[in-house]
């Protein structure tokens, strides 16, 4: 699956590569537990919305980040998703319903 | 009176958190010209002419009984009661200051009450200083110098770069989660650019990552110096302070001494040695009170390691 195929289903915030591929999800509020345990391919669920979250899906290889929760999202933070290109989006369901509905996805 | 216009518009944030940071004690004169209860107003006087003073602390063992203003004086020479003890006239209704108080607070105690000087008490009531305007300005100073230092030495000292060597030192600020992460992204981009297996990389960048939000976090900020070699990638995180307590504590997961901001930005879970551990060929950490913190991670780029 690839990013692009993401937005329609989450609100795509900024889409700068759109064509990365996306293996498997990380689920997770703490950025060093991310850093630890994602791999390289995962997207991001998470409701951390600020730019270190961006420095560290940049580090471990992650594709895209979704934002849960419709959680306010600060300008400089999409500006750092745009300078790593990492694509950047949000939903308002939990990260609970978000994990299940990229499951289906990366089974379909 | 307005020390720092506080109530104006938005204040730079470098200002407001140092009025956060900085307590009272740090700022606070703590040479103290005193007299005592059964020193006269006469005397005072000359205490405040020679000394350059307009108030002067009543103090007998560290303990505060008033305080004695220019205005007092001012007050006893023309009711001619200058030869009287200081203890008739001078003011006991005082405000004082904590020690531990942080300067924002103390500001708007100058703001509140029109008195030029505070003494400052500790915990036990004790006298340990005093605090006038004039302090602060001089603290406050003082730490914006020492900030602009650091600003103009916070770009990347860039010693040597070609092929996969790199020699290169990063300036890591104390909470400075506004660039917290570019020492890490830089030396993933350099190692990308040359062609560094994926896994290899993501082991440098989780122990640049974690070594430099340690420092943003715990440290009163430091350094990470970053050697590549064809063989091997070397990070020395060096800050100045204030050490870890108990190093062998702090290398378990989970164990964390970060407060709670920090945590609910998702940081200070604990895991940031132990993850550098993990992905490191070799690690090796010293601290110190004195010293502050050193670790060292070494990863060789042409082994690879289980980091899982």
């Amino acid at each position: 699956m690839k990013c692009s195929d993401l937005n329609g289903e989450f609100e795509a915030l900024i889409l700068p590569a759109p064509e990365s591929d996306v293996s498997g999800g990380y689920t997770s509020d703490l950025l060093s537990d991310v850093m630890a345990h994602a791999r390289q391919g995962d997207v991001l669920i998470t409701i951390q919305s600020h730019k270190n979250t961006v420095a560290v899906a940049s580090l471990a290889g992650i594709s895209a980040i979704i934002l849960c929760n419709s959680r306010p999202v600060p300008d400089d933070m999409v500006e750092a998703a745009r300078q790593e290109d990492i694509n950047l989006f949000r939903t308002p369901n939990n990260q609970f319903d978000t994990s299940c509905r990229i499951r289906r996805l990366l089974d379909a | 009176m307005d020390i720092v216009a506080l109530g104006s518009g938005n204040p730079p944030l470098l200002i407001l958190e140092l009025l956060i940071r900085l307590k009272v004690r740090e700022v606070m004169s703590t040479n103290l010209v005193t007299a005592t209860r059964r020193d006269t107003l006469r005397r005072i006087q000359h205490i405040m002419k020679d000394m350059r003073i307009t108030g002067v602390p009543i103090v007998e063992h560290r303990r505060l009984f008033g305080l004695v203003s220019i205005d007092d004086i001012i007050n006893a020479l023309e009711n001619g009661t200058i030869e009287d003890a200081a203890e008739k006239h001078m003011s006991t209704h005082m405000v004082v200051l904590d020690e531990n108080m942080p300067l924002s607070l103390a500001i708007s105690y100058f703001r509140k009450f029109s008195f030029g000087r505070f003494p400052v008490l500790n915990k036990d009531n004790e006298i340990t200083g005093i605090l006038t305007s004039r302090d602060i300005n001089v603290a406050l100073l003082h730490e914006l110098t020492l900030e602009l230092d650091r600003m103009e030495t916070s770009t990347v000292t860039d010693l040597k770069t070609d092929d996969l060597h790199m020699f290169k030192v990063y300036h890591v600020g104390k909470y400075d989660f506004e660039n917290a992460g570019k020492a890490s992204t830089d030396i993933k981009r350099f190692l990308k650019n040359r062609g560094v297996a994926a896994s290899i990389i993501r082991r440098v960048a989780v122990a640049a990552y974690e070594l430099e939000m340690n420092q943003v976090v715990h440290s009163d900020g430091g350094t990470i110096t970053c050697r590549i070699e064809p063989e091997y990638t070397e990070l020395v995180a060096q800050d100045t302070g204030p050490g870890i307590e108990n190093v062998e504590e702090a290398m378990k997961e989970g164990v964390t001494t970060a407060n709670e901001w920090i945590q609910s930005m998702g940081f200070g879970a604990g895991m940031g040695l132990p993850n550098a551990r993990r992905v490191a060929n070799e690690f090796h950490i010293e601290s110190s009170r004195q010293a502050g913190t050193k670790v060292r991670v070494l990863i060789r780029l042409n082994e690879q390691k289980e980091d899982r």
